[in-house]
């Protein structure tokens, strides 16, 4: 004979908030954020914040619905930025936040895909993957997020500090030199190439809505201060100083010539929407090719 | 441009005025909405939040001031700042000697 277990009962438990969940839902942008989850691991004065909350009021400006967007990052202090944010976020291997979002772009056309990474996971570890994708125009927004140094692992330099700027692994000025990402991705292929610092908030979320209404490989780079990897070993001082240091030094020009688009924090640093064209993308014309195009018959 | 009288459609705009709401435990004290409300409304206060930063407090006297342009908040990193509109007001002739005097002190800054 078998013994009937009753079901059991289910019982209140009292669930004593922490203070982070407490404090959850006194802001407006907290129905985009994970209840608890803020305040963010982020250095003080740091400008992935600006980033985070520009990608969320760019979605509130665009009215995209939370089950209708998704984000995808890589390792890094930017990767962080998947855990905060109340929506189907992954957080993937190093440098292969592309290729989860290429195959999540095209399997669900649908949802509107961003990657939100750094420079070290999306150029150093990641640069083949982000110059294919743009290469194939597959539908994917990519922020990625530069402030000149690998930020987490303890500000050693990337392929984006600055020549003679000094890291923890370059105390005698780096010999390197970096990379220029806006003309990366537009040689690549991008189809939306544009240069934002972490002073440009306004600017930033009228660039990121702007992307999300754009199919194709758009690309957005955002300076922003690293007060404690960046900035302590190259005496600037700390995140406001930077800021203040962007808002002297940017100069805005759209339509540049990516090549021309100079970043160097002592004399200029170029901002704007450098590349902005219409191509067929990756999905467009794999369904051209399964419908049978009369022109290929 | 500066006006040497209350314009006569004075009456067809208005200033809105914001209420801001600053979520003291949340700062990290940054200072970013310090530094760029056009208006200059914020100030460091010189208390302590939980984690031992002095979070932003409006300026006393310039409440008012605050115009719901919402900057502060996109700018914000912590989540920890944000404006609503409490009401709009109609211009008057102290807005308009307000404007002339910001007007004069940049073309000062300009030429300077």
């Amino acid at each position: 004979m078998i013994r009937r277990v009753p079901p059991t009962e289910p019982f209140e438990v009292e669930r004593h908030l922490s203070k982070n969940e407490a404090l959850h839902g006194i802001h407006p942008d907290d129905t985009y954020l994970k209840p608890g989850r803020i305040p963010h691991i982020w250095c003080p004065g740091c400008g992935l914040g600006v980033v985070l909350n520009a990608y969320i009021q760019a979605l509130k400006a665009r009215e995209i619905p939370q089950d209708r967007a998704s984000v995808i990052s890589g390792i890094g202090c930017t990767g962080r930025a998947a855990g905060y944010l109340n929506m189907d976020t992954y957080h993937t291997t190093h440098g292969r936040a592309i290729p989860f979002a290429t195959g999540l772009s095209l399997i669900r056309p649908e949802l509107s895909v961003t990657v939100l990474s750094g420079d070290g996971d999306l150029f150093a570890i990641g640069g083949n993957h982000l110059i294919h994708a743009a290469r194939r125009n597959v539908n994917v927004k990519v922020i990625c997020v530069n402030n000149f140094n690998y930020g987490m692992t303890g500000g050693q330099s990337a392929p984006t500090t600055p020549l003679e700027a000094r890291t923890s692994t370059t105390p005698y000025g780096n010999v390197e030199h970096p990379f220029n990402l806006v003309s990366l991705a537009a040689a690549s292929g991008a189809v939306y190439v544009a240069r934002w610092t972490a002073f440009h908030a306004r600017f930033l979320v009228e660039s990121i809505s702007e992307a999300f209404m754009k199919p194709g490989f758009t690309f957005i780079e955002v300076i922003t201060p690293c007060p404690t990897g960046y900035n302590r070993p190259n005496k600037l001082g700390a995140g406001l100083d930077m800021m203040k240091l962007f808002r002297e030094k940017s100069e805005i020009h759209h339509g540049l010539d990516p090549n021309e688009a100079e970043l160097d924090l002592k004399r200029r640093i170029v901002v704007g929407k450098f590349v902005d064209l219409e191509k067929p993308t990756f999905a467009d014309g794999y369904e051209k090719l399964m419908n049978g195009d009369p022109k290929r018959a | 441009m500066r006006f040497w009288r209350l314009p006569l459609d004075a009456k067809k705009y208005s200033i809105p005025v914001g209420e801001l709401h600053i979520i003291d435990d949340r700062c990290k004290g940054c200072g970013y909405c310090i530094e760029f409300c056009p208006n200059g409304v914020l100030v460091l206060s010189k208390k302590f939040n939980v984690k031992g930063y002095h979070p932003p407090e409006p300026l006393p006297g310039k409440e008012m001031e605050c115009v719901n342009c919402n900057l502060c908040q996109v700018i914000c990193p912590e989540f920890a700042i944000y404006s609503t509109l409490k009401f709009s007001k109609e211009l008057s002739e102290e807005d308009i000697e307000r404007y002339n005097e910001l007007v004069r002190q940049r073309r000062k800054d300009f030429h300077e």
